[in-house]
C-alpha cells in the first residue's frame, strides 16, 4: 500500500491507496495548525519518517516517527546554528525546510536544509542535529547566499550521490547549486550555463535561484534542475548546465518549482510550468494547468493535461509538492496551493483529483 | 525564587496540558532553564539558539514585558508565556 504524505501550512495529512492505486483514503490531520514543510520516509528503515515543522508562534523543529507516522516524537536537539560570540549577532534557524536521508551505507545519517540557508547533519536518525560548518561557515557564504526571496533564503535539494556518501549537492534560493566531494567540508559553485535574469552579470558564478534539483538514481551523473530562470540538465563530470527548457512551447515558458524524474529512465522527467511573465503571478498559465513530460532528456516536451481543469484553475505547485512512484506504470502526484491533490497512474497521460479543500500544500512525498 | 509560569496553549503539548506551572529561578533565563529540565524541548520553541525571544512569543513578568533573558524574577512573580499574533 502506498502512502502520500501531505505536508500543509496547517498540518499533516495522508492519502493511503489500495494495491492498484484506485482508491485513496484521506487520513489526518495530525499536528493540526503546524506548518509542515517536508515529510520524508527513510528508505533504509521504512518505519522511520521525519517531518520538518514549526507553528506560527513556535520555533522550528523536527519530529520523528518509528512506526510509519502513527506516533511522533520531537528531536532532542533540533537543527540550530552555533551560539555567536559575545557581542556578535548570530544566525537562528527560522524554518527547517528540507530533509534528505543520508547514503544507503550510512544508517541513521540525515541532512536538513534551513532558512536562513544552512545545512545540518544528524548521525542518529534525526534525534540530534549538528551544523555543517563547511557550508554554513564557508568564507564565501556571505557572497554566495543572497537574501533574495520574500520568505528569506532556502537551503533545499540536498542530494547524496548513491555511489559516494561524501559527494553532495545543495541548492540555495537564492545562491545557486553547490557541490562537495568531501562530505561537506569544502564546497564549490556549480552554476555555469544557468541564467540569472535578476543579476547584472550574465556569467555570474553564483547567486542563481535553483527551485528544485534532482539527481537520477540510476545515472547519478545526470542532474536536472528547475530554476527560477529555466529548466536545465547537466551530465557530469561536465560543469555546464544546458537549458533544456528552451524546447518548451514559447507561450508556456520554462518557469516552475518542481521537477520529477523517472526512477529508471534517465531521459524521462516531468515539470509543472507556472506563469513567470511580467510581475510573476506564479500561477497556472492562463488558468489552464498542465504537466509537461520529456522522454528524450529535454530535447522535446509533451503537454499532459487530460483530466486536469480546462480553465479557471489558478493554482501553484511548490517545489516539494510533486513526486513520482516506482511502479511499472509510473504514478505521479502533486498538491496545489489551493489544497487539491492530483494523481496520474499512467505517467501523466491522464489525471484525477484525489482530495480537495486541504490547506495550502507544501510537500507531497511517497512512503511504502 | 519560586514563581508561577502561565503557559500558552501552543506549548501545552510539552506540559501535558498544564497551563499553570510552578517555576524556579532568579532571572527569566533561569526560569526557562528550569522549565526545559522538566519539559524537554519547550525552551527552543520560545527562545532561539542566540538566546533571543522568538518573534511571535511575548514574555511578561507580572505586567512588564521582558525583552531578554536577564530580566529579574522575584519570589511570587508570575511569568506569562504568551503567543502573540502570528498571521493567518
Amino acid at each position: 500500500m502506498s502512502t502520500l504524505w501531505l505536508g500543509t501550512r496547517k498540518g499533516l495529512f495522508a492519502l493511503r491507496a489500495d494495491a492498484r492505486r484506485r482508491t485513496w483514503k484521506l487520513a489526518g490531520p495530525q499536528f493540526l495548525g503546524h506548518i509542515i514543510h517536508h515529510v520524508v520516509q527513510d528508505p533504509r528503515a521504512p518505519r522511520t519518517v521525519l517531518m520538518a515543522a514549526k507553528t506560527g508562534h513556535l520555533g522550528p523543529t523536527v519530529f520523528r516517527s518509528g512506526d510509519r507516522g502513527r506516533t511522533w516524537r520531537e528531536a532532542a536537539q533540533p537543527p540550530a546554528f552555533p551560539r555567536a560570540a559575545d557581542g556578535e549577532s548570530g544566525r537562528a534557524v527560522e524554518r527547517v525546510f528540507w530533509l534528505t536521508p543520508g547514503h544507503a551505507s550510512e544508517a541513521g545519517v540525515w541532512y536538513a536544509g534551513s532558512t536562513p540557508a544552512g545545512l545540518f547533519r544528524s548521525a542518529d536518525g534525526g534525534e540530534r542535529w549538528e551544523p555543517v560548518a563547511g557550508f554554513n561557515d564557508h568564507p564565501m557564504r556571505p557572497k554566495w547566499v543572497l537574501n533574495g526571496t520574500p520568505d528569506g533564503e532556502f537551503a533545499h535539494s540536498i542530494l547524496v550521490d548513491p555511489r559516494d556518501p561524501k559527494h553532495l549537492y545543495i541548492g540555495i534560493s537564492v545562491g545557486g547549486v553547490f557541490e562537495s566531494t568531501d562530505g561537506g567540508t569544502n564546497w564549490a559553485p556549480l552554476n555555469e550555463g544557468v541564467a540569472a535574469d535578476f543579476l547584472p552579470d550574465p556569467n555570474a558564478p553564483f547567486g542563481h535561484d535553483p527551485h528544485c534539483i534532482a539527481q537520477h538514481p540510476a545515472n547519478p551523473d545526470r542532474l536536472y534542475q528547475q530554476n527560477h530562470c529555466g529548466i536545465y540538465r547537466i551530465d557530469r563530470p561536465g560543469r555546464r548546465w544546458e537549458r533544456i527548457g528552451a524546447a518548451m512551447p514559447k507561450k508556456v515558458g520554462d518557469i516552475g518549482f518542481p521537477i520529477v524524474l523517472h526512477h529508471t529512465d534517465p531521459d524521462t522527467a516531468w515539470v509543472l510550468p507556472m506563469d513567470g511573465q511580467t510581475v510573476w503571478p506564479r500561477t497556472s498559465i492562463d488558468g489552464r494547468p498542465a504537466v509537461y513530460r520529456t522522454r528524450d532528456a529535454g530535447r522535446s516536451w509533451q503537454r499532459l493535461d487530460r483530466g486536469l481543469p480546462r480553465a479557471r484553475a489558478w493554482f501553484t505547485v511548490l517545489r516539494q509538492a510533486m513526486c513520482a512512484d516506482r511502479e511499472a506504470r509510473t504514478g505521479l502526484y502533486f498538491g496545489t496551493t489551493g489544497g487539491d491533490v492530483w494523481a496520474s497512474t499512467n505517467a501523466g497521460d491522464s489525471w484525477r483529483c484525489l482530495a480537495r479543500h486541504l490547506p495550502e500544500i507544501y510537500s507531497v512525498t511517497l512512503a511504502s | 525564587m519560586s514563581c508561577t509560569v502561565r503557559i500558552a496553549s501552543p506549548l501545552h503539548s510539552y506540559t501535558a496540558g498544564a497551563s499553570r506551572i510552578d517555576g524556579r529561578g532568579a532571572t527569566l533565563g533561569e526560569v526557562l532553564g528550569d522549565l526545559e529540565q522538566r519539559f524537554p524541548g519547550i525552551r527552543f520553541r520560545m527562545i532561539d539558539e542566540q538566546d533571543r525571544i522568538r518573534p511571535h512569543m511575548r514574555l511578561f513578568i507580572n505586567t512588564e514585558e521582558a525583552r531578554d533573558l536577564a530580566a529579574p524574577v522575584r519570589g511570587g512573580d508570575t511569568v506569562h508565556v504568551i503567543c502573540a499574533l502570528s498571521g493567518g
